[in-house]
């Protein structure tokens, strides 16, 4: 039964695309440690850097589509699952960084002893081990979710409502998280770091294998989002973001339907944030700030919402223009996000992928209507069947 | 020595009596001082004071702050200000000019802290006396502030001459409290303690806890008779502090979701370019004070008036042309119109940016804003008072458009049926731009108060933004009832909140209850009934 959850998840376009990440995950790396700098296929390690973090956006904007995309709930606090999972993440590292630190106290991380702590708030013990930190990269976003998905789902809040109060919730925990003695850094937030599983953070090797992960972790993403879209699950899904109340009243359970996607996406964002932070070297409370979510949903919208390629295409797009922008015309950053903004809504509505998408269908269709009229003699059945069938 | 001063002091008032400012010349007194001992300068300022001669009091405040010195040559006494390496002389007694000389021509006459005393008394005893009655009164003032038995016999002498009625009140309370740290009877210091409870508030409160440790046993019942009942008082004004600080922030709240009450409550558009709007208020506010200051300054304290329809104009037009130009495309889609708009608001503010630099802007508080009054145990700033005024003003101005007007008819009727609306005559795009044009301009009078006491910088529609939608939400979205109460009880509970968990902390609780408050009712605090809700 699970292989052939995993097998009809394997379709062509996805089989394609995780076969490009991870050839991707080969071969950037490969192509940055073994050609020579001045070698014309060499890849820089910043530029690897930068595409590692694109491909941490790209999965968090897959995780926004599966919400949004696909069962319409615009969450716009998706970036705190993000921080969340790199909190986890960064807690593991500093854990790490041992009696290196700047106080040298092998227990205590340097901002707790700089606060006059004398030992280890209770919520960080266990974050020394690398298996458990990661189980919480995955249950930290997946809890909040679930609490916050259950209660919201269960009381019917639902379109509007349910962003703003998404909002709400990543406002509160930046505002919670810039603390000091929330005992996560304050203001710094996580940063220093060392070692990750003995390997140094900062070291070519293990920024190649960091980003050989990330990318093997968004084909895996990919597959298990395509796994779940396209069960009869996923028909359920996309019925309950068309049209909530018919699947309700056909005897779904919408608001469990809801929950689960909701707290699977949260993971895939805490994913995201875990991969983020060893790769960018820091985490703190400005990326709860509620408009690095909305960014998140600009990303899924350019690229296409209720396909699962155009997230990922959206984010590494946009996010290469903000780098190639921020470095050319630092003041017209804001107006090109801007008016991407506006010109995506109004224009382009599916988005990227989701325009070509239907372009390609709308000419399948127009071919499988002409072969029809060719052969209507033959006895084919009627056009308009065929023309169903195409879409 | 105290004896002495007493009696000194009780000769003075007989004199003073009669007349004072004639007495004999204080100067050859002031000139003693150059070589007496501490306890003979005492003496001497005790004789100083009994001469009665208003005109003393510099030289006496001098000494008590140690700025008297005498001219090594005839010991005569002055006066000294510092006037570059040398030291200006002045008469003690008429104020004069006496001579510079160089530093090493005078010496310092020395004061220690029992001199001070006799000196402060002394100084009460002759301001108490003042023909001005200012002086008079704040002379009581400063014995209410630190009373003294020392002081007790000038208050008292200096009651008995008072005719003013204000100043008598003030000196009675001045005699209660210094009474009680006297060697008075029992029963006339029950009837201070009546006084000074009378007189209720912080002071009130300071005096009796002083004192509660020296007096009588047979007083202190009564003692903490008083201080529980000013205990009361004083809870009750800090609550009312707490709310009239909550009313404060709930009017802000108020100002910055108003208009969004419209764009976003009645229209459902999530407008995310509301910060903006208020933000260019702000900044329409800050660019009419800038032409006045440079064309008429006079103006200045009109400034905030003239910048309200200028405001409200500016935003009004803007306003328009984004529904012209990008929501009306997006109708029906609420969810698009949060992206749209989002990216409109990183524009305009890019461009305020582009336009006046990314730094806070100056804009002044005409004088009418400025400076505060008490009223009863809490004190209440100009800027606060009229933000709520005004922010109550924009309200029910709007709340009449919007149910008395023939356009306000119009508005509802096009947000609760456009198809009807339109089939009965009413062009609906022309309602759609003017509602989004006046929930603008309306934001843009928001950021034309709140320009007054926040700063004026390309963010500040940021700061503003997640709050106004959490009024919203939490009144209930398309109620402006709503709006107001959600507006004030947000403000109010985030006040009460903030002594006992902090600012950041009640701020992180009220955003958790909101959220639990959605949970329960989905539709906010006042929710519209019927059909329109689902649509």
């Amino acid at each position: 039964m699970i292989s052939g959850f995993i097998l009809r998840a394997l379709e062509g376009k996805i089989v394609i695309a995780a076969g490009i990440l991870l050839a991707v995950a080969m071969l950037v790396p490969a192509l940055n440690l073994l050609t020579p700098p001045d070698s014309a296929f060499h890849i820089p390690t910043y530029v690897m850097a930068l595409m590692g973090k694109y491909l941490c956006y790209a999965l968090l904007a897959l995780a926004l589509d599966l919400v949004w995309g696909y069962c319409g709930i615009l969450s716009l606090g998706h970036g705190a699952f993000f921080a969340l999972g790199g909190y986890a993440m960064g807690m593991y590292l500093m854990r790490q960084i041992g009696s290196r630190g700047t106080y040298g106290n092998p227990d205590l991380p340097d901002f707790m002893v700089f606060l006059n702590w004398k030992e280890l708030p209770w919520f960080w013990y266990g974050f020394d081990m690398f298996p458990f930190a990661m189980l919480m990269v995955l249950v930290v976003p997946g809890l909040l979710a679930f609490f916050f998905g259950w209660f919201a789902f269960r009381s019917r809040v639902n379109g509007v409502y349910l962003s703003i109060i998404t909002q709400a919730m990543t406002y509160a925990l930046m505002l919670a998280f810039f603390r000091n003695d929330m005992g996560f850094g304050g203001n710094n937030g996580l940063t220093d770091f060392k070692d990750i599983l003995g390997f140094q953070v900062q070291a070519g090797g293990t920024r190649a294998v960091l980003f050989a992960m990330s990318a093997i972790m968004l084909a895996l993403c990919l597959i298990v989002a395509s796994a779940i879209t396209r069960s009869k699950f996923g028909k359920v899904l996309v019925g309950v973001r068309d049209a909530e109340s018919r699947v309700r009243f056909l005897g779904f359970r919408v608001e469990n339907i809801k929950l689960f996607t909701f707290v699977v996406s949260a993971m895939f964002a805490g994913i995201a944030g875990a991969l983020f932070v060893p790769q960018v070297g820091i985490i703190n409370p400005g990326e709860f700030a509620p408009a690095n979510s909305i960014e998140v949903v600009v990303w899924t919208a350019v690229g296409g919402r209720g396909t699962l390629i155009g997230p990922i295409i959206g984010a590494i797009l946009v996010n290469a223009g903000k780098s190639y922008f921020t470095g050319a015309f630092p003041e017209f950053w804001l107006f090109a996000l801007g008016g991407l903004f506006i010109a995506v809504t109004l224009f382009l509505p599916k988005g990227i992928v989701g325009t070509i998408q239907h372009g390609w269908n709308a000419r399948k269709a127009l071919k499988a209507a002409a072969e029809a009229e060719k052969g209507r003699d033959a006895g084919t059945p009627p056009v308009t069947q065929q023309v169903q069938a195409a879409e | 020595m105290l004896i002495r001063l007493f009696s000194m002091i009780f000769l003075f008032l007989c004199f003073a009596a009669s007349s004072f400012a004639q007495g004999p010349d204080p100067k050859p007194l002031l000139n003693q001082l150059a070589d007496a001992n501490f306890s003979q300068a005492e003496t001497l300022v005790g004789q100083i004071a009994t001469i009665g001669d208003p005109r003393v009091v510099p030289a006496l405040e001098a000494f008590a702050e140690g700025d008297l010195y005498f001219r090594k040559s005839d010991k005569a006494v002055f006066l000294a200000k510092a006037a570059g390496s040398q030291l200006e002389l002045i008469d003690p007694v008429t104020g004069e000019s006496a001579g510079q000389v160089a530093k090493g021509a005078v010496t310092k006459i020395r004061v220690n802290n029992n001199l001070r005393r006799a000196i402060r008394a002394a100084l009460g005893g002759l301001t108490l006396m003042s023909p001005d009655r200012g002086v008079r009164l704040s002379a009581a003032d400063s014995i209410l502030r630190s009373p003294s038995a020392e002081a007790l016999e000038l208050v008292e002498a200096a009651l008995a001459k008072e005719t003013d009625a204000e100043v008598k009140a003030r000196m009675e309370e001045a005699r209660a409290v210094s009474l009680l740290s006297s060697d008075r009877s029992v029963d006339e210091k029950r009837a201070a303690i009546e006084t000074i409870s009378s007189l209720g508030g912080r002071e009130a409160m300071r005096i009796f806890s002083t004192v509660s440790s020296s007096i009588d046993e047979s007083l202190k019942p009564e003692v903490d008779k008083a201080i529980a009942k000013i205990q009361g008082q004083l809870q009750i004004w800090d609550l009312a502090q707490n709310v009239w600080y909550g009313m404060s922030l709930g009017s802000v709240l108020l100002l910055a979701a108003i208009g969004l009450a419209i764009t976003f409550g009645v229209m459902g558009i999530i407008n995310m370019a509301h910060g903006e709007m208020v933000m260019l208020g702000a900044y329409s506010t800050f660019m009419v004070q800038d032409v006045i200051r440079d064309n008429a300054p006079y103006l200045f304290d009109w400034s905030l008036a003239i910048a309200l329809p200028v405001a409200f104009l500016v935003t009004g037009l803007v306003g328009f042309v984004i529904e012209r130009g990008v929501i009306r495309f997006l109708y029906g889609r609420p969810l698009e119109t949060l992206l749209a708009t989002w990216g409109v608001s990183l524009i305009l503010q890019q461009a305020i940016r582009t336009i006046f630099g990314p730094t806070n802007q100056e804009v002044g508080n005409p004088s009418w804003m400025s400076g505060s009054f008490p009223l009863g145990g809490m004190t209440i700033t100009y800027n606060r008072m009229w933000i709520i005024v005004f922010s109550l003003t924009i309200f029910f101005t709007l709340l009449f458009v919007m149910k008395k007007t023939a356009y306000g008819l119009n508005m509802r009727a096009v947000t609760q049926n456009r198809r009807m609306a339109s089939s009965m005559g009413i062009r609906t795009p022309w309602v759609d731009a003017l509602t989004f044009a006046l929930g603008s301009g309306i934001a843009g009078i928001a950021g034309v108060a709140l320009s007054q006491i926040d700063n004026v910088s390309p963010n500040l529609g940021q700061s503003y933004i997640i709050d106004s939608f959490m009024v919203v939400v939490f009144g209930g979205v398309g109620n402006l009832w709503g709006t107001l109460v959600g507006a004030l009880s947000l403000g109010i509970l985030n006040k009460f909140l903030e002594p006992s968990v902090g600012a950041v902390l009640g701020k992180i609780l009220v955003l958790v209850l909101i959220i639990l408050f959605i949970q329960k009712r989905p539709r906010g605090l006042f929710a519209l009934k019927g059909r329109a809700v689902e649509a």
